[in-house]
């Protein structure tokens, strides 16, 4: 342990402090997505600056070296070199690295989301096994080298058999030890997220990024939640269809808008790959609520009822205004299905409400 | 840890050769150590031990980040101790380790014998650890929260000192009493018979009601004389529990001892600079390590348009000044001279170089070494320019070449070392015991959102409203905190 360990760590603590009080800003920024590692996130905060009475470094300007003309610059406003001697540092943006556990924990506290309880049913039981311990008994593939020639050296030193100058060991079938095992059970929840996106060509940029965003956080907590979870994404115009991540949210169509097609796909993904027993299941649907014809809404509302809604913990869907979509579809959910309890409606109007989204869709508990 | 015997031998070699330049230090230790131990020494400003704080921590996560991608490594560190302590990196190079210890060595030499370190105290590595010792007990009663916050509101104004405190010698205040208050007026010598004439008793009444008007009026004054030093000040007279004031008077203590580094960078790395340069040159560089010595060294003096490099202006300096001393370039005569041919030939072979850069060394700081070795040709040969911010491009642009105004600049920049002088001027202001300083503008203004986070951070010590009179937008105004919102007032 080094000494300077001490103050990182402070320094540590202090920053997720930092990071925990101003958490709303961040949430509706994007701008930790693109700096998303396995574990963790790089969260980008202004160097903390213990202030001073200073001069103005604009005002004091300083004397440099090099070629040039008069007039040509040398340094935009944030990094140039000023100071005495033109040595001192520049302000630094720090990067602070934050597990995402520690993120969706931060994230759980700030929106005060409640712990999601897997139904029991959903509960399997996962099967490990562990070396535990050694044995006089088992297969030779798992014979205990060390301890088996301890036990032999120890018999031949007790019976005389030894010789230091000659040391020949050789075990006998009693001398033989082997490791054993025991098998533990833990109980395992397994969840699955499909995104599905009206791609069509009312939703824009600002949109997809509204999206991305939020999905983002939606994300982390669900991973936080369950130990393995899969994603799905499904986009759709007129047509379903399964895509990538990175399709998923860059993918521009200009079609219409079918909402069943989507619905559909979901439906019969689940019923192939995902048993209700064992999935736990989250649908999160984002559109701008433009849906071609009243017939496609009755179908959707069908379709809600007798299969999705039924399967899922949760059926998210999330209206992204925007400046084309009628934002009509979530008034006829609304309408046709007003006690679904797995049925959970949020409209998004810009970024600032993804906040509150979050917290409409998580925060049931489910 | 002791040096493996192929750096030991070396070390004697380059001492040898540094003392044989007439160089003068104390003795120095030389540490091997690992990278990360030297990233830690460095966030600890180049003591092993100091007191706990998470600005360490920073530190050190910048420079373990910047080591680790390859951005930047610390080639030296060493510290004004006697014994100086200098720090040598494991996975350097032997030419690089070279380098170093002749760089090294002519640090030392500064420390010893450069004027304005003369006061420093020199076992600082053992008051170091002492105070380390005092803050960790303070911690263990008080719990990390309460002792790092109020280190860092210290730290906020740690550049609060009179640089030139430690060289002043006061004499205990003279106390003039004389009953009634002010001194009695005075008399112009006379005759007895004509003194009432010469003195009329009306105008020595007027007269002490004067005296004794201005006498009170200093009294109620508080401090009596602005005072520069504002952290003793503060360890005098603010509300402070006996553990704060002790914190204080550790900042205190330490930026004491760091100043004369703030006052000489330029000159001490510009001194090394230059020793290690002769040594290696001219002695113990081996053919095969050229190429790795004009690499490193052509490193340490880069220069970057935005940024005057420090070891690059103060070792042309020295070179500047050995020279024109050696060719007998200076005084009247030389100064006068108006023909640049006769100027660029001009040389009496006096050989008083050496001898002119010791003394320089012994006598200068930076602001007083610009002053008075900058000179126009030099200006001009290193390219030298003024840069200025400007608002509309929002850039620092090059705004001038002219030696005027870039010796003014660098200067204006020394002075005090970069620092605003701020004064203590009245600790009883509206007789409110209100804390009232005074920045003494002298063109540049301060930073004032940073100004006013500061005054929360003056009024936790203080604890009563605390304003600073200051320039703001070319106007006099009186920043003010008084515990719950700032306030921003224009005098005149």
């Amino acid at each position: 342990m080094k000494r300077i360990d001490q103050d990182v760590s402070r320094f540590r603590d202090i920053i997720r402090g930092r990071v925990k009080k101003d958490l709303k800003k961040y949430i509706t920024r994007g701008e930790m997505l693109g700096k998303k590692g396995k574990d963790f996130v790089s969260i980008p905060i202004d160097q903390i600056n213990i202030p001073h009475f200073r001069l103005s470094s604009r005002k004091m300007g300083g004397v440099g070296q090099g070629e040039g003309d008069v007039g040509q610059p040398v340094g935009s406003g944030d990094d140039a070199g000023v100071g005495p001697a033109g040595d001192a540092p520049g302000r630094h943006i720090l990067e602070v690295d934050i597990s995402l556990d520690e993120l969706a924990e931060m994230l759980g506290n700030e929106l005060e989301l409640p712990n999601i309880e897997p139904k029991g049913k959903k509960n399997i039981t996962a099967h490990k096994d562990k070396y535990t311990g050694v044995s006089d008994a088992g297969p030779e593939s798992l014979r205990h080298f060390k301890r088996t020639y301890k036990r032999a050296l120890r018999r031949q030193i007790a019976s005389q058999a030894y010789n230091p100058d000659n040391p020949i060991i050789i075990p006998i079938r009693e001398d033989k030890r082997y490791r054993t095992w025991k098998v533990t059970s833990e109980p395992e929840s397994n969840a699955v997220i499909i995104y599905m996106m009206d791609v069509s060509g009312s939703m824009g940029d600002e949109q997809k990024e509204i999206v991305r965003t939020e999905s983002f956080w939606i994300d982390t907590w669900l991973n936080y939640q369950y130990e393995n979870i899969e994603t799905r994404y499904l986009i759709h115009d007129a047509l379903a269809r399964e895509v990538d991540k990175e399709t998923f949210y860059h993918t521009r169509e200009s079609g219409g808008t079918i909402i069943s097609s989507a619905y559909k796909l979901a439906a019969s993904m689940i019923k192939q790959e995902y048993a209700t027993s064992e999935w736990n299941i989250y649908l999160f649907h984002f559109s701008d609520g433009d849906n071609w014809g009243e017939i496609d809404t009755d179908e959707c509302i069908l379709l809600l009822k007798d299969e999705l809604l039924p399967s899922a913990n949760l059926f998210c869907y999330g209206q992204v205004e925007s400046p084309y979509g009628s934002g009509q579809f979530i008034k006829d959910l609304e309408d046709y299905l007003p006690e679904e309890e797995a049925l959970i409606l949020s409209e998004i109007p810009d970024k600032e409400g993804i906040y509150d989204s979050i917290k409409e869709f998580l925060g049931k508990g489910k | 840890m002791d040096l493996p015997a192929e750096l030991e031998q070396l070390r004697v070699e380059i001492m040898g050769y540094a003392q044989g330049y007439n160089l003068d230090f104390y003795d120095t230790i030389f540490e091997l150590v690992e990278y990360d131990q030297l990233n830690e020494i460095a966030s600890y400003g180049g003591f092993p031990t100091r007191y706990p704080h998470w600005r360490f921590g920073m530190e050190y996560q910048e420079l373990a980040k910047g080591y680790e991608y390859g951005l930047q490594k610390i080639y030296e560190l060493v510290i004004n101790n006697d014994p100086c302590v200098a720090y040598l990196m494991k996975s350097n190079k032997l030419v690089d380790q070279k380098l170093v210890m002749a760089h090294v060595y002519a640090h030392c030499d500064f420390f010893k014998n450069n004027l304005w370190f003369s006061q420093t105290n020199r076992k600082m590595m053992d008051q170091m650890a002492n105070h380390a010792t005092h803050v960790r007990r303070y911690v263990e009663q008080f719990g990390p929260e309460v002792v790092e916050d109020f280190i860092e509101t210290c730290l906020s104004l740690e550049n609060l000192i009179d640089p030139h405190q430690p060289f002043i010698k006061r004499e205990s205040e003279a106390v003039q009493n004389n009953g009634s208050g002010g001194p009695s007026p005075l008399k112009l010598q006379s005759k007895p018979y004509m003194d009432s004439f010469i003195n009329p008793p009306e105008v020595l009444e007027e007269q002490a009601r004067i005296n004794e008007e201005k006498y009170r009026k200093e009294q109620e004054r508080f401090p009596r004389f602005e005072e520069r030093d504002v952290l003793r000040f503060l360890i005098n007279h603010a509300p402070l529990e006996k553990w704060q004031a002790e914190i204080l008077s550790i900042i205190r203590d330490e930026a004491y001892y760091f100043a004369p580094q703030g006052q000489t960078k330029i000159m001490n790395e510009g001194w090394a600079t230059f020793w290690h340069s002769r040594i290696m040159t001219e002695k113990c560089l081996t053919d095969g390590e050229v190429i790795d010595y004009a690499d490193h060294h052509s490193g340490t003096v880069a220069t970057s348009p935005g940024r005057l490099n420090p070891y690059k202006v103060g070792v042309e300096l020295f070179r500047d000044i050995e020279d024109r001393w050696n060719k007998g370039k200076f005084g009247k005569e030389y100064d006068e001279c108006d023909d640049w041919e006769t100027k660029q030939r001009w040389n009496k072979n006096l050989g008083l170089g050496r001898e002119k850069i010791f003394e320089v060394r012994k006598l200068y700081n930076d602001l007083m070494f610009i002053d008075a070795f900058l000179t126009p040709e030099f200006c001009r040969e290193h390219k030298l320019f003024v840069y200025a911010y400007n608002d509309r491009s929002e850039m620092y642009e090059i705004s001038d070449r002219e030696f005027k105004q870039v010796k003014e600049k660098l200067l204006s920049n020394l002075t005090n070392f970069g620092q605003p002088f701020i004064f203590v001027e009245n600790a009883n202001y509206l007789n409110r015991g209100e804390l009232y300083l005074l920045h003494k503008h002298e063109g540049i203004e301060l930073q004032t959102d940073e100004a006013q986070d500061t005054l929360s951070q003056l009024f936790k010590i203080w604890k009563r409203p605390v304003h600073i009179e200051t320039v703001a937008d070319a106007e006099q105004v009186l920043l003010s905190f008084n515990g719950e919102e700032h306030s921003h007032k224009e005098l005149n």
